[in-house]
């Protein structure tokens, strides 16, 4: 394959496209996104093999989403629920997501539960955990940092997790 | 979603994101992240392609053993649309002249619907 020549990066900076985008909208301050320098890392305690992973979607379901509030106003809550009860599908039509060229019906594009069970058939993993987690898509940081990461933590550690699986849509 | 991540790590439980915002990602910073290059809306694969969707997340589990600092990213090899690929890019939330008076306007709405909800004491302050 010959090589290609751009004159810009080629993934989509979501951050410059969001600026710029509710800047149009006339919002006179734009998002300010979270930045750290520093990440912490943990490693695995056990073989793959052996860990119970976990599952956190940004996906809701259905009725515990109030449609009338205003996207990202903090109106949700953490949660955490049966793998199984998410087979039908969850509900994310309040996100931002680019609707005009896919779709969401497949719940293993955004929540690969179906897959990580075959992972356990195979052996590859211990298994997945009987239940997943949901955190709220939240403009503010403090929230999701002080409230719903907790949150989520303190599932993983009632459901003895190993690692984890994080799907932002 | 970074943000829970970094939460976890820091307390011990190992992480991977698997996603296809790239900067936020990143910007943010996380231990662990698959990116695959597609619109926003199936991180983990293309809708009925469970092959695809294996391979995306067998990239999230190879992560989770094979990592040993943070900020390591793996770009999954799956294009969108090798005939079109940068359609999608250009459409998603674009703006420009065909558009920029009615984001304004619309842009002005909100602000109106969002000044009532919260003259009705129905906003989280």
């Amino acid at each position: 394959m010959a090589a290609d020549r751009r004159t810009h990066r080629s993934h989509v900076s979501y951050i410059d496209k969001s600026r710029n985008y509710y800047g149009a909208h006339g919002y006179p301050q734009a998002y300010q996104w979270a930045y750290n320098h520093d990440v912490p890392f943990a490693s695995l305690q056990k073989p793959l093999n052996e860990c119970r992973i976990g599952l956190v979607t940004t996906s809701f379901f259905e009725r515990t989403v109030d449609k009338k509030a205003v996207a990202g106003a903090g109106s949700k809550e953490p949660y955490a629920a049966l793998c199984d009860d998410a087979l039908g599908g969850l509900y994310n039509k309040d996100l931002f997501w680019d609707k005009d060229n896919t779709h969401t019906e497949d719940l293993d594009t955004y929540l690969p539960i179906n897959r990580l069970r075959e992972f356990a058939d195979q052996g590859r993993i211990g298994s997945l955990a009987e239940r997943f987690y949901g955190v709220p898509t939240d403009y503010s940081h403090r929230r999701t940092s002080r409230r719903d990461a907790p949150q989520i933590l303190e599932f993983a550690q009632e459901d003895e997790l190993d690692a984890v699986i994080l799907v932002p849509l | 979603m970074s943000l829970v991540a970094r939460h976890l790590e820091e307390a011990g439980l190992p992480t991977v994101v698997m996603g296809s915002a790239r900067d936020i990602v990143e910007e943010c910073g996380v231990s662990r992240f698959v990116y695959t290059d597609f619109p926003l809306g199936n991180p983990t694969g293309k809708p009925g392609d469970a092959e695809m969707q294996s391979a995306i997340t067998g990239t999230a589990l190879d992560l989770l053993e094979r990592a040993w600092e943070p900020r390591t990213t793996v770009q999954t090899p799956f294009v969108w649309d090798a005939a079109a690929n940068n359609d999608w890019r250009e459409h998603f939330m674009k703006v420009d002249d065909s558009n920029r008076d009615a984001l304004a306007a619309a842009g002005e709405q909100r602000r109106v619907a969002q000044a009532s909800v919260k003259a009705e004491g129905r906003g989280r302050g």
